[in-house]
């Protein structure tokens, strides 16, 4: 019956001595190690809470960066389309011009190779008149060297005049 | 990462302790007992003596040489407060006095203790009056002293923690401090937060000493030459009663309602026959009775079984080099067992003590689980 009969003595040794280790062990190891691990618990969570926006941080970045780059593609494509059709214009405008000029120029040939055309034949004309009158005065002389051959033209024009 | 330096270094501090202990048990008195040697082995009697308190603390005995520690009497008699140390008790004059035994008067052996104050017999572990007249035996038994011994170690070891903590602010644990950070955080988690909720955190500091205070007396216990503490129905009933004073102290008014006004019982069998609120009403008292009794069942009942298995040894005299083996290893088997079930019971002890706490706290009672 030993076994199962609390003894008075122990009864006050435990209570005694488990409040006095209640109360040490709660105020010098479980409260300094509570506050230890729930500020650990705290930084650790803050920590991942500051992970976890500087990764949205990042992604919102990254979101960005694409949509700025996205713009400066559309930008670039905008801009090489508008080059592209000026460079064109540019082109065809120089074209035309290039026609324009060619056709000016042909023209300014044509109408000069007309002008000295003309004063070659005029020249022509005159020379061929000087030379005839040479030829002429030439003929003329060698007609007309003897008074025979002077009277025989004489006669001659005397005979082609016809007096009606 | 390093851890035979870190295995090294623990053996190391701990081997302080080893020789210590070693050290202490050397110089004991060494008294020869001029007992009956024909007596024959009882393996009850040895049983119960060894899982009893008792007002010295034997080691071991070699030959008829008892190695045992002497530790201080007190006794409040009439007479005043009379301390002497138990080695007394054996310089005393063995006597037969007159005792009534089941309605029976019979001899009994019993040693008279004379000291300054008094003059008392001493019998089954017992210190009476002459006079017959009641005393208060507050000694410092060897259940006294193992309890001693095991809160100087709990402070030891959680002020070691502590420090862990204050060193190691903001980083990782280290030593001491990284082996029961984990099981601290077990009390806290799950079982102040799981079995009482938002309010837990005024019960943890009670929760973590009673759970760390039975752990490390169980293992205490363990120890060849180790008192009986857990399995002592003394310290369990303190610890019980602990849990009952701080149930009944924190339950709040939807907790006592609960007990005299059960949600969901028929009015008739609250009023006229007022079986619920009287079963209500007795639970209080049944829960921390179990939480006794069970703690000091299965602790002293580890110890009775271990020391059964040695006891057999004896018992075969002729035979028992064929017994000790098989009875080392069942007793080797059991030892494991009982390291498991050590932290088991305090396990136990705690989270029922949580539960009852959180029943009293309880603030609403939307789903009642009968």
């Amino acid at each position: 019956m030993n076994l199962v009969t609390p003894e008075f003595g122990l009864i006050f040794w435990q209570t005694v001595t488990f409040l006095v280790v209640l109360f040490v062990l709660s105020r010098y190891a479980w409260k300094p190690i509570m506050n230890a691990l729930k500020d650990r618990e705290h930084s650790i969570e803050n920590a991942l809470q500051e992970a976890d926006k500087a990764r949205k941080d990042m992604e919102q970045l990254k979101a960005d960066n694409e949509k700025l780059l996205d713009e400066a593609r559309i930008e670039r494509d905008k801009i090489l389309k508008t080059a592209h059709q000026l460079a064109q214009e540019t082109k065809d405008e120089a074209k035309v011009q290039a026609q324009k000029e060619v056709d000016k120029m042909l023209s300014d040939a044509r109408s000069a190779i007309q002008a000295e055309k003309n004063s070659a034949i005029a020249d022509m004309k005159k020379q061929i008149a000087a030379l005839s009158i040479e030829v002429a005065e030439v003929i003329l002389k060698r007609e007309l060297e003897s008074p025979e051959k002077q009277t025989q033209l004489v006669a001659d024009l005397v005979k082609d005049l016809k007096i009606n | 990462m390093n851890f035979s330096t870190y295995k090294s270094q623990f053996i190391y501090r701990l081997l302080p302790i080893f020789i210590g202990i070693f050290l202490i048990s050397l110089p004991l008195s060494a008294k020869t007992e001029d007992g009956e040697k024909s007596e024959k082995f009882n393996p009850g009697e040895t049983i119960m003596h060894h899982i009893a308190d008792a007002h010295e603390w034997e080691f071991f005995i070699i030959g008829e040489t008892h190695y045992t520690l002497p530790l201080p009497v007190i006794l409040y008699t009439p007479n005043g407060l009379d301390v002497f140390m138990s080695s007394k008790i054996h310089h005393g004059k063995e006597i037969e006095i007159e005792k009534e035994e089941k309605g029976k008067m019979s001899k009994v052996h019993a040693t008279e203790v004379k000291t300054s104050l008094n003059t008392y017999h001493y019998e089954h572990g017992k210190f009476h009056l002459e006079s017959g007249a009641g005393i208060y035996d507050i000694s410092i038994t060897k259940n006294v002293a193992s309890l001693f011994l095991s809160v100087f170690l709990l402070m030891f070891v959680f002020f070691r923690v502590a420090k862990g903590y204050r060193r190691n602010a903001g980083k990782a644990p280290k030593g001491i401090q990284s082996f029961f950070e984990p099981v601290i955080i077990f009390v806290r988690d799950d079982i102040a937060k799981g079995a009482i909720g938002p309010k837990y955190e005024r019960f943890l500091p009670y929760l973590l000493t009673i759970f760390f205070f039975i752990w490390f007396n169980n293992m205490l216990g363990l120890f060849p030459a180790g008192a009986n503490l857990t399995g002592n129905i003394a310290i369990t009933l303190t610890l019980a009663l602990f849990t009952f004073f701080i149930t009944i102290f924190s339950g709040n008014r939807a907790y006592w309602g609960h007990i005299f006004n059960t949600p969901g019982v028929p009015w008739w069998l609250k009023t006229i026959l007022p079986i619920m609120p009287l079963v209500e009403f007795l639970g209080i008292f049944i829960k921390p009775v179990s939480l006794m009794i069970r703690l000091f069942a299965n602790i002293t009942a580890g110890h009775i079984i271990m020391l059964s298995l040695f006891s057999l040894i004896f018992m075969f005299k002729s035979v028992a080099y064929l017994v000790a083996p098989v009875s080392v290893v069942f007793a080797m088997a059991m030892t494991f067992l009982e390291l498991f079930v050590a932290l088991l019971q305090a396990y136990v002890f705690t989270l029922l003590s949580a539960l009852y706490f959180g029943q009293a706290v309880e603030e609403h009672h939307h789903e009642e689980a009968h």
